[in-house]
């Protein structure tokens, strides 16, 4: 196909009207690379150098160059808290987007004082910390407290049941987390989309769920996908509510890590595995990535 | 080929009326054109008959048959859209046979049909194009070859050319009418350009807050509008405030005669006389005879091919326009005889 060369041609010799020059100028570029350095860049590298520390007895490390933190990975123990850790924030973010998108659609198709109250709703839920979530949904989970008691009221349970800590309650915290962010992502793409094409969709004889599995989602496949991806990475940096609301087998890799870091004062070993959870996530993104492409034509 | 009636429909929002009272019967095989002004209701008229609105009072007919509760998906009317709404996720050829491939034909006949359609609209070979590819007026021709994928009952067109820069509107108006007559497909055209309207109609409806105006052939519609509404929608025309006199109509000075819409005139009442300015006849100052008027030139528009001349005549502009080669030299300031021809001469009722 020649139309990348026509569209690439004519960009080469136009000179910017406005070409930056001197310092100054340059500013509004250098400036969140500088922040991007010192608040990103730089703790990683330092991040990245204590990973081969050595350590020494008694909470102390020392400068070196040993592999033997990343050895130390392959141990049943902790491939399968990567495993884990991958398969449940992989599902948040797949419910996420499932309970999201539709939520979304709704929502752009209500009136704007109405999408606005919501809106105002879903950010106040992200004024919430992580902590405060946990133990909110650890209570109204529990026996004592919870919502079961409420199923009794009604007659629908006998007794009331704990349902914390278990793997569904752990999964539905990382997915309260994890909605707000599905939501917020997701309007723009939604609110942007011409309402025409699933009349459009209608026309041509597609019922409105059809139209909205055939034209709706394949339009929005971009932002779902960027939604997905930006769920998986934020529960996956979750350390509290696996606590609160799982049992030790659910600990994800982040609750090891955090334990490493603070409760074994083992730093290099802590930062060995932030680094490998760091490059699986992005490995993990990139093929995702590399699917979502392949699928466009 | 299949014919639509429309009973009695009515379309509020709330305490807005967006439509009342219309009843139209769409011949079959015609192309009928809803035209008036931004917010007078063609739009809502047209996505009731789709299904994307539902009235709230009336009955649409299709072939004698109630279709007022029949949903979008089950009408089998393909309509374009004023955005077009193609599918950007999907190629030229798959936008195409989306319809077929909600029923469940198989990928070849898919293809086949979206290839046809193509040359059907003189864009071929471009199935496997995407459609952000694709100029504008070729987007146009995919979006009609979508809405006649479905060989539609009613084929529906929202202001389908307003995107495209003005010659090649005027092209693709010719375009699309052949290919209307061609498929014989009775057609509803909605449009605010009255050119468009008058290119490509057999019947032109006028609407107005809500409300036909006036439904007849194009020329008729010219010719003898109903209202001044009409009569200024529709072409340019001098509409001249004149007062019912015993012999005619007085305008100043002068006494004019009309040929049309004459009769139940009360003498003393105010009445609105339309003329067309390529009716009205320039003559030399002072040349006496029926209908006509003294005056002084006010401007001249010349645009090349024809000329307009604007005379006010004792406070009243008047337009003249003929073609340069039928026109004298004129020139602003100059005095003229107007002569408004009384067969010309059309009253309208307030």
């Amino acid at each position: 196909m020649t139309a990348p060369a026509m569209t690439a041609a004519p960009a080469a010799p136009a000179p910017a009207r406005n070409a930056p020059h001197g310092l100054l100028a340059r500013l509004p570029a250098l400036w969140p690379a500088a922040m991007l350095c010192v608040f990103f860049l730089i703790p990683f590298v330092i991040m990245v150098a204590f990973s081969f520390y050595h350590r020494v007895e008694g909470g102390l490390y020392q400068p070196a160059f040993e592999l033997d933190n990343y050895a130390r990975f392959w141990s049943p123990l902790f491939t399968r808290v990567l495993g884990f850790s991958l398969m449940i924030c992989g599902l948040a973010a797949v419910f996420c987007v499932v309970a999201a998108v539709p939520f979304t659609w709704f929502l752009s198709r209500t009136r704007r004082p109405a999408q606005v109250a919501w809106l105002v709703c879903i950010l106040s839920i992200l004024s919430l910390s992580e902590v405060i979530m946990g133990f909110a949904w650890s209570i109204l989970l529990s026996r004592s407290a919870g919502l079961s008691n409420l199923l009794v009221t009604l007659g629908i349970l006998d007794s009331p049941e704990a349902w914390t800590p278990s793997f569904g309650a752990l999964l539905m915290g990382l997915c309260f987390i994890g909605f707000p962010y599905s939501v917020l992502m997701l309007y723009p793409a939604v609110n942007r989309l011409d309402p025409e094409i699933t009349e459009a969709a209608r026309t041509l004889g597609a019922s409105p769920l059809r139209g909205f599995f055939t034209v709706v989602i394949p339009s929005l496949r971009q932002a779902i996908l960027a939604t997905a991806i930006l769920v998986f990475v934020f529960t996956l940096g979750c350390y509290v509510l696996p606590q609160v609301l799982g049992k030790p087998e659910h600990w994800t890799l982040s609750v090891l890590i955090t334990d490493q870091a603070i409760y074994q004062s083992n730093i290099p070993f802590a930062a060995a595995l932030a680094v490998f959870l760091v490059l699986v996530s992005l490995a993990l993104i990139g093929l995702t990535l590399l699917l979502g492409q392949g699928r466009r034509r | 080929m299949h014919e639509l009636r429309l009973q009695g429909i009515a379309k509020d929002y709330g305490r807005v009326t967006a439509v009342t009272d219309v009843d139209l019967a769409v011949p079959a095989g015609k192309l009928v054109c809803f035209l008036g002004p931004s917010g007078c209701g063609k739009t809502t008229l047209l996505r009731i008959i789709a299904g994307l609105e539902s009235p709230t009072k009336g009955q649409l007919l299709l072939d004698g048959r109630d279709v007022t509760p029949v949903p979008t998906h089950q009408r089998n009317f393909g309509m374009v859209f004023q955005s077009l709404a193609l599918f950007d996720h999907l190629t030229v050829g798959e936008n195409i046979a989306y319809a077929l491939r909600i029923r469940g034909a198989d990928k070849a006949a898919q293809r086949k049909r979206a290839e046809e359609l193509l040359a059907m609209v003189q864009l071929p070979g471009v199935a496997d194009r995407h459609v952000s590819q694709l100029s504008g007026g070729q987007r146009q021709r995919v979006a009609i070859a979508r809405a006649l994928a479905i060989d539609p009952s009613l084929f529906l067109l929202d202001e389908p050319l307003s995107a495209l820069d003005a010659k090649l509107r005027e092209a693709m108006q010719i375009e699309l009418r052949q290919l209307q007559q061609r498929l014989g497909v009775t057609t509803i055209l909605v449009t605010h350009d009255q050119r468009e309207a008058m290119t490509m109609a057999d019947v032109i409806v006028v609407m107005g807050q809500g409300r036909i105006q006036q439904a007849g052939a194009p020329l008729e519609i010219y010719r003898r509008p109903a209202n001044a509404f009409v009569a200024d929608f529709i072409g340019t025309g001098n509409l001249l405030p004149v007062r019912v006199d015993g012999a005619g109509l007085r305008l100043g000075d002068a006494v004019l005669t009309a040929s049309e819409g004459l009769d139940g005139l009360k003498p003393g009442a105010g009445a609105t006389l339309l003329v067309r300015p390529e009716e009205v006849q320039l003559r030399p100052a002072g040349e006496a005879g029926p209908n006509r008027v003294a005056g002084t030139v006010d401007f001249v528009r010349d645009v090349g091919n024809s000329v307009e001349v604007y005379v006010d005549c004792a406070g009243t502009r008047l337009v003249a326009a003929a073609a340069r080669k039928d026109l004298p030299p004129i020139a602003a300031g100059q005095t003229v005889t107007v002569e408004l021809p009384p067969e010309s001469c059309v009253v309208l009722a307030a």
